[in-house]
């Protein structure tokens, strides 16, 4: 049983999406919907657990064929770190969801979420996991396809256009990414991603079309990142869906697109190819810093802070980004440790609104004056999440903030890590906003202390919250799988 | 040109028409079919690629020796399913935007976007006055 676990990781949910419809009750679909999720999560814990232990990556044949012809599952340091993220994330959002959805939708349709948000899953650990290129795009779609479906369930009628938006730019993304996986198969005849890397490595010289398959592959990756300009479907797609998809898809999607650009450029490609013959750094770094400037300086002037919080989310993309770029094993580990710290803050903090949207019945600053003193366990949680995306000391933020100015300045950047400084100085001016509505401005009059939010949803936001402080104090856990899974990837004996 | 590589020139242009409906059109029906007429494109990327001059399709009989390549084209069965999937949830969107807005042009849609929001300032702003008078 324990050796099929890779392929159950992903089946499980797959199966259980399906029979999610046939209960159609919203109980009995969320209880198998939750007990499924935290299986998976068990699972990818234990997957981690032996890929640490036994120091190799584990392969899995699908159906018994040996790769590079069949199908591999391949569990490395990295997909294991981001499964065990995903699938973690998924547990905890799951357990808050009914809450918060009761609110956001008629509870005779509350099956069909439960059953999209599985297949969604399935398509995150499915791209995780694969070891096979074309893989990553059918898992791609499964997921994409159900987050379309996740974004409209949202409760006004500007749902439906942003997940139409989403969906349009999210196909062409995914396009995109066929593409280059088509261009990489013509090219080398694979479509195994170790066996790809060989064959490029044993050539030396790439040609014209595996330059081509390059770009494409990092454009539609680009594109389901949000990577800055290509961010425009997210604010939207973030804020109009329902607050529990909110609070999943931003820990998780845009997570997974950026493990699926790592493991092209790193895994693929190569570091010497991407970065020493095609420059990759050059186009990604500028990106990275404007997305840390603009968009946080975009979140500022919001007044939806769900809204500010989703242009929060392109900004700390942007830092992900800038740690790829580098090219180096500290920036990667520091954007993969950030991979790790924003999923747990963000879907903290996203939460935490879905808490005050079910309360307060609104995100918008205007209905949130003197909040603080109403909803104090909420808003407590919101701004130790707050906290933590600024990366003041002692909270997760700031461990991968520290790694990204140590990379930064290791490569000799050091106007990148002052600029890394600085834009986290326009973090604290949009918490700060939230904050001083919440807390120094005076409730409405006649407003009364709101009920406090029910625990199935402020347990869930507290442990997130609680994670983001426990591993901002004890940093060598993350750090050091984040450190090993970089290694791994810029090809240096761990 | 060379003519033998005629197949990349459909595939550019069917591309190029594609992604052009995508960003010029405001009809969100004729986006999807730009989107179906852009991702038609890879498939007949991929399906040409597979093909093997002089061979035939890949089953084992007496007398063929070429056979064309089946993996790219096995592949596209997987793509095709995903596009139709995809066309089917668009114009479902299309469906229900329709229900919402009473138009499927984006420019009509930011309109009554604009429109809704502007009242919701206004009304803010008659409250805000209300209660600095009260």
């Amino acid at each position: 049983m324990r050796e099929h676990l890779p392929a159950l990781q992903i089946v499980v949910p797959l199966l259980a999406a399906p029979v999610c419809v046939l209960l159609r009750g919203a109980r009995p679909a969320w209880v198998l919907a939750l007990s499924v999720t935290w299986a998976a999560a068990l699972m990818s814990w234990d997957l981690l657990a032996r890929v640490l232990a036994a120091g190799a990556p584990i392969s899995y044949h699908v159906g018994g064929w040996a790769p590079p012809y069949g199908i591999e599952l391949r569990v490395d340091a990295v997909n294991a770190f981001v499964l065990v993220i995903v699938t973690a994330i998924s547990a905890v959002v799951m357990t808050a969801a009914p809450r918060s959805l009761e609110q956001e939708m008629p509870r005779e349709r509350h099956y069909l979420f439960y059953a999209a948000y599985l297949l969604c899953m399935t398509g995150l650990l499915g791209m995780t996991i694969t070891g096979d290129a074309f893989n990553v795009f059918v898992f791609l779609e499964i997921s994409s396809l159900s987050s379309y479906a996740l974004i409209s369930m949202g409760r006004t009628r500007r749902a439906l256009t942003s997940a139409y938006q989403y969906l349009v730019l999210g196909t062409l993304g995914g396009t995109f990414i066929l593409l280059g996986i088509g261009l990489l198969y013509m090219a080398t005849g694979s479509l195994n991603m170790a066996n790809l890397y060989e064959i490029l490595h044993e050539r030396g010289e790439a040609n014209r079309t595996v330059e081509a398959a390059l770009a494409f592959i990092v454009l539609g990756t680009s594109i389901k990142l949000a990577v800055f300009p290509l961010h425009i479907w997210l604010p939207n797609a973030y804020t109009f869906a329902p607050a529990v998809v909110t609070a999943f898809l931003a820990a998780t999607a845009t997570k997974v697109a950026y493990y699926v650009l790592v493991r092209f450029v790193f895994g693929v490609f190569g570091v010497g190819f991407a970065f020493g013959q095609m420059h990759l750094d050059a186009v990604l770094m500028p990106l990275a810093l404007i997305a840390m400037f603009v968009a946080s300086t975009v979140a500022i002037f919001q007044r939806d802070v769900k809204r500010m919080l989703a242009y929060s989310s392109v900004a700390q993309i942007g830092y992900m980004v800038l740690g790829l770029s580098f090219a180096s094993v500290t920036g990667l580990t520091g954007g993969i440790v950030h991979l790790f710290n924003h999923a747990l803050m963000k879907s903290g903090l996203f939460l935490a609104l879905a808490a005050v949207v079910l309360r307060a019945g609104s995100t918008h600053l205007d209905d949130l004056r003197g909040i603080g003193r109403r909803m104090p366990l909420t808003m407590g949680a919101f701004v130790l999440g707050g906290l933590s995306l600024i990366g003041v000391p002692l909270t997760a933020g700031f461990v991968s903030k520290w790694y990204l100015v140590l990379a930064a300045l290791e490569g000799g950047l050091w106007p990148v890590a002052v600029m890394i400084l600085l834009s986290s100085l326009l973090a604290v001016v949009y918490v700060w906003r939230v904050v001083e509505v919440a807390y120094f401005q005076d409730p409405p009059e006649g407003a009364t202390k709101l009920e406090r939010a029910p625990l199935g949803l402020l347990l869930p936001t507290w442990v997130l919250v609680g994670a983001t402080v426990y591993f901002g104090v004890f940093t060598d856990q993350t750090a050091a799988v984040a450190a090993r899974a970089a290694r791994l990837l810029m090809g240096v004996a761990p | 040109m060379s003519a033998g590589h005629y197949q990349y020139w459909i595939v550019i242009v069917l591309m190029m028409t594609g992604i052009y409906v995508v960003i010029a059109k405001g009809n969100m029906v004729k986006k999807v079919i730009g989107l179906n007429v852009f991702q038609v494109s890879v498939i007949m990327f991929y399906v040409s690629m597979g093909k093997v001059e002089g061979g035939t399709a890949p089953i084992v009989a007496e007398g063929y020796e070429v056979y064309s390549n089946p993996v790219p084209h096995v592949l596209m069965l997987t793509a095709i399913v995903v596009g139709v999937a995809t066309t089917a949830l668009a114009l479902s969107f299309v469906v229900r935007i329709k229900e919402a807005y009473g138009t499927i042009e984006e420019d009509e849609i930011r309109a009554v976007e604009r429109a809704a929001d502007e009242e919701a300032e206004a009304e803010e702003a008659a409250q805000a006055g209300a209660e600095a008078a009260g």
